[in-house]
């Protein structure tokens, strides 16, 4: 089956910067993708280039099959959903939705019909005569995503479509988003920085660090076996954890990591483990992270709201599970 | 040194005592009534704007409803519309038809010029190269009119450079071709409406790139790359999203060079056909003929004119943007 997009050694240098160096990627049609990475990380390039508003200094980028070098944006049947939205402001929210039906040609009443009902599918029908300054953030993203798929894309680009939104309004949005991807069939490549959003919505997640991507694969696979460090780091802020403490445990001289959840805090001389000081305690609502020194390494532990915890200074011992440590392929 | 720090704090009055004297006094009731200080501010200026300014200009509208006896020459103060009927004399329409194509033409020519130069401006110069911009903008509007007309003078005149220029390239017999044609061509270029039209747009052209750059400049460029996202081609994303973008900076624009044409004198005097514009009508009647009212009502028409293109201008929101 051919890609919906695909990757081969494609590079894009600003000058002396990588902004995305020799990546490989195949998306699958229909898929959602999540590109996940911290700002700089080259992940909005990427989605960039395959926008067109970008063309790669090296290697290929080929969209179902056909290849998107030198192929300027307005010919390629892929459309984007800004970071701010991009909405044109002297034309009304019909218009701004009907725009890419009017630069084809498409006669009035047909494009403004299809208009409607792309608003109704984001569940704004009858906006169409307001300005987008008259509108939400979250009113305007979905103008914006509706604007985009009344083209019926090939592939339909999101960079960081949520970014702007408050923390309610972005929850609902990514559960409309990911019904809506579902019911469309249409492939979605989304740009976050949000690990979170990643894991929850996408069906396969690239984290992207310095213009090359660390690791591919389902948020499962990125959450709980992290290929390297970065990728453990990143993504739910997991416990690295250096050689020489993980051969203690698992006999292998490499790099660990631990998730936070899986550390169990106890008091001292309760039994064998590791012990560490509590350094702080940060209440999160359902959770409370603890901050932990274990003889110099910095620990993360997350517990349940309502643990009997130990006050700040005290020592403690930590236990988890031996199969709970996942060893990274990353040498030591 | 954090238990002196603590000493302090706890010893320090929460409230400071007033600095005293007038100043003091002044600053207390500034701060209390911040409108007595804005009066004080805008006193002077409004003063000069409305009596020096406005009177001024109502001065000059009343001598148009006074007229001028003929045999005298004496200003009769009377109320009379008879200067307008003077006014719309088919010689003097002439005028104003003229001067109006030519602030049409200059406008509209500017606009043309001044559209890529401010989209390079507002969309690719940086640092340097938008400093360069500014300058080379700004640099003839530093440099005294009078000069640069006579220099203009020089340049189209027969044996100019631009004649010289166009001999050595063959393509004299463009010029002539252009010359030999009724009403725009002439003797030379120095003389004739062409003449004036190059020397108007040159003049008048930094007044109509700097609006274009400025509304330019607000248009975020995504707006640029999701035109083109939804399938535009640069045509048309010039069309539906660049222009109607920029037009209130264009109108911006021809308001500058529209009435800075309508009002001048001294460029169709010094380039062009013996043929008068309204500047020139204003000048030679308040002047050797003499007729105060005449002139006066010819200023009129300039006021009125660009009352109604501003009011047009308003409909179209180039204000939206100041």
């Amino acid at each position: 089956m051919t890609s919906a997009v695909s990757f081969q050694k494609a590079s894009r240098h600003f000058g002396s910067v990588r902004a995305v160096d020799a990546v490989d990627l195949d998306i699958a049609p229909g898929e959602f993708f999540a590109m996940l990475g911290p700002s700089g990380s080259g992940k909005t390039t990427c989605l960039r280039l395959i926008a067109g508003f970008e063309q790669p200094t090296s290697g290929s980028i080929s969209i179902f099959g056909e290849r998107a070098e030198g192929v300027p944006p307005y010919r390629r049947n892929v459309n984007t959903v800004f970071q701010d939205y991009a909405l044109f402001p002297h034309l009304n929210v019909l218009d701004n939705v009907a725009y890419g039906l009017m630069v084809k040609g498409i006669g009035k009443a047909e494009r403004h019909k299809a208009a409607e009902e792309a608003l109704s599918l984001v569940r704004l029908p009858g906006y169409g005569a307001r300005r987008p300054g008259q509108l939400s953030g979250g009113q305007r993203q979905r103008v914006a995503l509706a604007r985009a798929l009344v083209n019926q894309p090939k592939v339909l680009l999101l960079d960081e479509p949520l970014g702007a939104l408050d923390l309610k309004l972005r929850e609902n949005m990514q559960e409309e988003l990911k019904s809506l991807q579902k019911a469309l069939g249409i492939t979605f490549v989304f740009v976050t920085h949000d690990q979170g959003e990643a894991l929850s919505m996408a069906d396969r997640v690239a984290v992207f660090n310095d213009g090359k991507i660390m690791q591919i694969g389902t948020p499962e696979d990125i959450y709980q076996r992290p290929k390297t460090r970065f990728v453990a780091d990143f993504v739910g802020s997991s416990n690295v954890l250096p050689p020489d403490f993980v051969q203690r445990y698992s006999g292998q001289h490499r790099w660990g990591s631990l998730r936070p959840e899986s550390i169990r805090v106890g008091r001292a001389a309760s039994g064998e483990g590791v012990s560490a000081r509590l350094v702080s305690t940060n209440y999160l609502g359902a959770t409370t992270k603890l901050a932990l020194d274990a003889d110099g390494l910095r620990l993360h532990a997350i517990v349940p709201a309502g643990t009997a915890l130990p006050a700040e200074g005290e020592a403690v011992v930590l236990t988890f599970n031996r199969e709970h440590l996942h060893l990274m392929d990353e040498p030591a | 040194m954090s238990l002196d720090a603590a000493m302090v704090r706890a010893t320090a009055p929460a409230i400071l005592p007033g600095s005293g004297g007038l100043r003091g006094a002044l600053s207390d009731l500034f701060w209390r009534k911040p409108k007595v200080l804005l009066l004080l501010m805008l006193l002077p200026p409004v003063l000069w704007l409305g009596i020096v300014y406005i009177g001024s200009l109502f001065a000059l509208l009343a001598q148009s409803f006074f007229s001028i006896d003929e045999f005298s020459g004496l200003i009769n103060r009377e109320f009379t519309l008879k200067t307008y009927g003077d006014l719309f004399q088919a010689a003097n329409l002439d005028i104003i038809l003229r001067t109006v194509t030519m602030a049409a033409l200059v406008t509209l020519a500017s606009a043309v010029i001044a559209f890529p130069i401010a989209y390079y401006a507002a969309r690719y110069a940086r640092g340097r190269w938008k400093a360069l911009f500014y300058l080379g903008i700004m640099l003839p509007l530093w440099s005294s009119y009078l000069v640069k007309i006579y220099a203009w003078k020089l340049i189209l005149a027969k044996e100019g450079i631009l004649t010289w220029l166009l001999a050595k390239l063959h393509l004299l017999w463009v010029l002539d071709t252009w010359l030999s044609l009724p009403v725009v061509g002439g003797n030379s270029l120095s003389v004739s409406f062409t003449g004036t039209f190059i020397v108007f747009v040159y003049v008048w052209l930094p007044f109509m790139i700097l609006p274009v750059q400025a509304a330019l400049e607000r248009v975020p460029g995504n707006l640029v790359e999701a035109s083109s996202d939804l399938g535009a081609s640069p045509g048309q994303t010039f069309r539906n999203v660049l222009f109607p973008l920029a037009l209130p900076g264009i109108v911006a624009g021809s308001i500058f060079t529209f009435s800075l044409t309508l009002g001048d004198y001294i460029i169709p005097q010094i380039i062009g056909t013996s043929r008068l514009f309204i500047g020139q009508a204003v000048y030679s009647q308040q002047g050797t003929a003499g007729n105060i009212p005449l002139a006066a009502a010819f200023t009129v028409v300039p006021i009125v004119i660009m009352g109604f293109y501003l009011w047009g201008a308003k409909r179209m929101g180039a204000f939206d943007a100041l």
